[in-house]
């Protein structure tokens, strides 16, 4: 690749970092939390993105950033308060600078009227003129070489030579910055031809002689076709660090330099060596350390994601075979020597801690996914015209980078539905007794091999009785259908269901829960609802930590071998005589702890039989699924429980109903994983009334 | 040998912009993310020459040059910073912690080059 293409992904990479530093930033400031060191780093966020925006030359980014920046910069010095319209007009800033990140990054159209109307309000702010017309990009002024670039410049046939003499003498602030004299005289002598002699008198005896003292001077006599300008920008870092005096003396003769006078230069630099001997500090003593050791800026590296997933695929095929050469040597006997079987544990603990290694290099935290839903809810907010919070807490819980992918979109899809028909408009919140600005609580946990991400309204929770009418204008449910309290807060992840009565331009777009709940079901987590009346609904994702790995127990069903993922599994039992009832001719039920549960022949329902087992013959797992529905699917045996690696079964055959993707196990035999959730739909058409419904 | 540049930078677009551009002019470069990195790698790197940020967390550029030159064999080594302000009152600053010059952002490669010169061999 292009290595400033590189640089250049590298910058947009880091502008979605500073965004997210940003936003985090501006909230605690909002919030009243934010210390100095907030709003530097908020400062820097800015900062970085022009220093970077300016470098690719992405003009409107760096315009609008600048004038973002000197904002921030008034708030830090303290002229400027960052009061409650401050701070709209800044994390509306926010998110016109993110707009204008993904512009210069995606290209598209972009509208300046809203960067314009920004640009004039935090300008209002600031109560200056507006700074965007400042050029901040080119600082014609600050740029101190912009005179010793070597552009051509318009010559005339006789060049016009002015003569400057001048007249430096170093103090000794100039040598303790890292100037040197014989480096300025250097410059000078590219500007044109040069003559200089040094000033010894006053250089004392080596026994008073102060080290660090400057007792040289130098005068010069410089020919140039450059201006006074270009002569002054050679001294200009040691502005204040010197006796500086250049005179231009009116357009001398075309005199050449005399020869004698430039082995003056030699002289002065010889004197100037010698002190520079003398003193204690010099650079020779830097050569001590050799290079060699790693330098920190290289904590981290960046690697094509492609790699890191042929490396987790070799893993997978690690974890495979090692599985395999343990069942080999059991078989073989081997195991009864001491030292073999201490080798495969040994492996086999290895291989794990490489797999988990493996793994944790995928895994990301959900900071930056939290940091944008910051965005979406201040804009349904200001849509809907609802005071509203975002809390946010655990970001820093670390999940695989596919599944934070993937989640942004649901995620996206609640949060607007939390702020769009969770919370109340002020006025009803504050007639309720409750606090006139709502708060939408997104926290992110660890929990038994799973990351559980919740979001929590303190709004009005779900209107159960308009969800059952709705549902049954709908034609979703049977009008006399009896439900509890848990199954009508489901309802609305079933099709076509959608609350609000007019749909919104924030929450209507097409998608309703049952795409969110779809998404996370192909994320291998599940979604649940609860909901108080009156004081809130809190949806609960539970998702795994990476998408190539499965705790499995390993199950016979009609002489195949199946895995059923453990995390649907609540319990497994076996069925007693007179525990399993008929309803019907087509299905069963099973009696547990005085409840009903349907029963599930696999074997049956995946077409590995054309009869129904015995039961008794069994044995039962009860699982639940993502809506909660509790069924009991049979099997024929137990083999194992274990973790397994998950091979695609659509990338390397095709879709199967009731099966969610397959994997190799330790004998080297392909074992299918169950779609528990498949299944059970399928064969509970003859089920529960709104489970038949779903699935008509 | 190569003269050894230390970058000090906590943007990563920066630190592969000047890498790109003095390894492209021949310059060794070693680099560090903020301030007290940068001390770090001061000392282990020996770098004859430093290019610094002044905007970092944890110890900016002023306070990173301030303990450079504590460093006693790092009293003369000359030490740019790099600014995107041509703000005076800055690069006042910055001299007094004791910068050697600066470099506004963005810059062309040549005149960075440029720069480079003048105030190192």
């Amino acid at each position: 690749m292009d290595p400033m293409q590189a640089i250049k992904d590298t910058f947009f990479q880091e502008c979605e970092e500073q965004l997210g530093e940003l936003e985090t930033g501006l909230q605690a400031m909002e919030d009243g939390t934010a210390d100095d060191e907030t709003v530097n780093a908020v400062f820097r966020a800015v900062h970085s993105i022009k220093g970077g925006a300016g470098a690719f030359k992405l003009d409107r980014l760096v315009k609008f950033a600048h004038v973002f920046e000197t904002t921030l910069d008034r708030i830090r010095n303290g002229q400027l308060q960052p009061a409650v319209p401050v701070m709209k007009s800044m994390l509306r800033a926010a998110d016109v600078l993110a707009d204008l990140v993904t512009f210069s990054r995606d290209g598209g159209a972009l509208d300046d009227s809203r960067s314009n109307e920004v640009i004039a309000e935090l300008s209002a702010h600031c109560e200056a003129k507006p700074a965007a017309q400042e050029e901040p990009a080119e600082e014609p002024d600050g740029n101190p070489f912009a005179a010793l670039g070597w552009e051509p410049v318009a010559v005339s046939l006789e060049p016009v030579l002015n003569q400057y003499e001048i007249v430096f003498k170093p103090k000794p602030e100039l040598y303790a910055k890292g100037n040197e004299t014989t480096r300025l005289m250097r410059e000078l002598a590219r500007l044109g031809s040069l003559t200089v002699h040094c000033e010894t008198a006053d250089v004392p005896l080596l026994a008073n002689l102060e080290p660090e003292q400057s007792y040289l001077s130098w005068r010069a006599t410089l020919l140039s076709e450059q201006d006074l300008a270009a002569v002054q920008a050679v001294f200009e870092f040691v502005d204040g660090d010197c006796h500086l005096d250049i005179e231009a003396v009116e357009s001398a003769a075309e005199t050449a330099p005399e020869p004698e006078t430039k082995a003056a230069i030699e002289e002065p630099k010889a004197v100037a060596e010698e002190l520079r001997a003398a003193a204690p500090a010099l650079r020779e003593a830097a050569k001590a350390e050799a290079a060699g050791t790693a330098n920190a800026a290289q904590n981290t590296i960046r690697v094509d994601l492609d790699r890191v997933d042929r490396l987790i695929n070799l893993v997978g095929e690690l974890v495979i075979n090692q599985a395999m050469l343990t069942q080999r040597v059991l078989e073989a006997g081997a195991v009864k020597n001491a030292s073999i079987a201490t080798g495969l544990d040994d492996l086999e603990h290895l291989t794990r801690e490489i797999q988990e290694s493996v793994m944790a290099i995928r895994a990301q935290p959900v900071r930056p996914l939290f940091q944008r839903m910051a965005r979406i809810v201040r804009e349904v907010a200001d849509a809907t015209g609802k005071n509203v919070r975002l809390k946010t807490e655990g970001e820093g819980a670390e999940v695989d980078r596919t599944v934070i992918e993937r989640l942004a979109d649901p995620l996206t899809h609640m949060i607007r539905n939390a702020v769009d028909h969770g919370l109340e408009r002020p006025e009803a919140r504050t007639a309720a007794g409750k606090p006139a600005q709502g708060e939408v609580r997104l926290s992110a946990a660890h929990k038994s091999g799973r990351v559980v991400i919740e979001i929590a309204d303190d709004g009005r929770g779900i209107d159960r009785p308009r969800v059952k009418s709705i549902a049954i204008k709908k034609g979703l449910i049977a009008p006399d259908a009896q439900l509890t309290d848990t199954e009508i807060d489901n309802l609305l992840f079933l099709p076509g269901f959608s609350t609000a009565e007019t749909v919104s331009a924030i929450s209507g777009r097409g998608v309703g829960m049952d795409v969110v709940k779809r998404s996370i079901q192909a994320l291998g987590g599940r979604i649940s609802i609860t909901s108080r009346p009156g004081l809130g609904s809190t949806f609960s994702m539970s998702l795994p930590l990476t998408l190539a790995v499965l705790d499995g127990m390993v199950v016979k069903v009609a002489d195949q071998t199946l895995v059923v993922p453990l995390n649907s599994i609540l319990e497994t039992m076996k069925p007693k005589g007179g525990e399993v009832y008929g309803l019907g001719p087509d299905s069963q039920v099973i009696g547990i702890r005085g409840g009903f549960t349907p029963l599930i022949d696999v074997g049956y329902e995946l077409g590995f039989r054309s009869h129904r087992s015995d039961p008794m013959t069994g044995v039962t797992l009860l699982i639940e699924t993502e809506g909660g529905v509790r069924s009991a699917l049979m099997v024929d045996a137990i083999q194992d429980q274990r973790q397994v690696v998950i091979k695609s079964l659509e990338a390397n055959y095709g879709h199967v109903e009731g099966i969610a993707a397959a994997t190799i196990l330790g004998d080297g035999r392909i074992a299918l994983i169950l779609d528990t959730d498949a299944i059970v739909n399928a064969s509970c058409g003859r089920g529960t009334p709104s489970e038949m419904l779903l699935a008509g | 040998m190569s003269m050894k540049i230390l970058t000090v930078d906590d943007s990563r677009t920066m630190r592969d912009m000047l890498r790109l551009a003095l390894t492209g002019a021949g310059f060794e470069v070693v680099q560090a993310v903020d301030g007290k990195d940068g001390l770090d790698v001061l000392e282990r790197e020996d770098p004859q020459l430093v290019i610094t940020d002044i905007n970092m967390p944890k110890m900016d550029g002023f306070g990173f040059i301030e303990g450079a030159r504590r460093i006693d064999r790092f009293r003369v080594v000359p030490i740019l910073v790099l600014t995107t302000e041509s703000d005076p009152e800055k690069k006042q600053r910055a001299r007094s912690a004791g910068a050697t010059g600066w470099i506004v952002k963005p810059f062309d490669p040549v005149k960075l080059v440029d720069v480079i010169r003048r105030v190192a061999a």
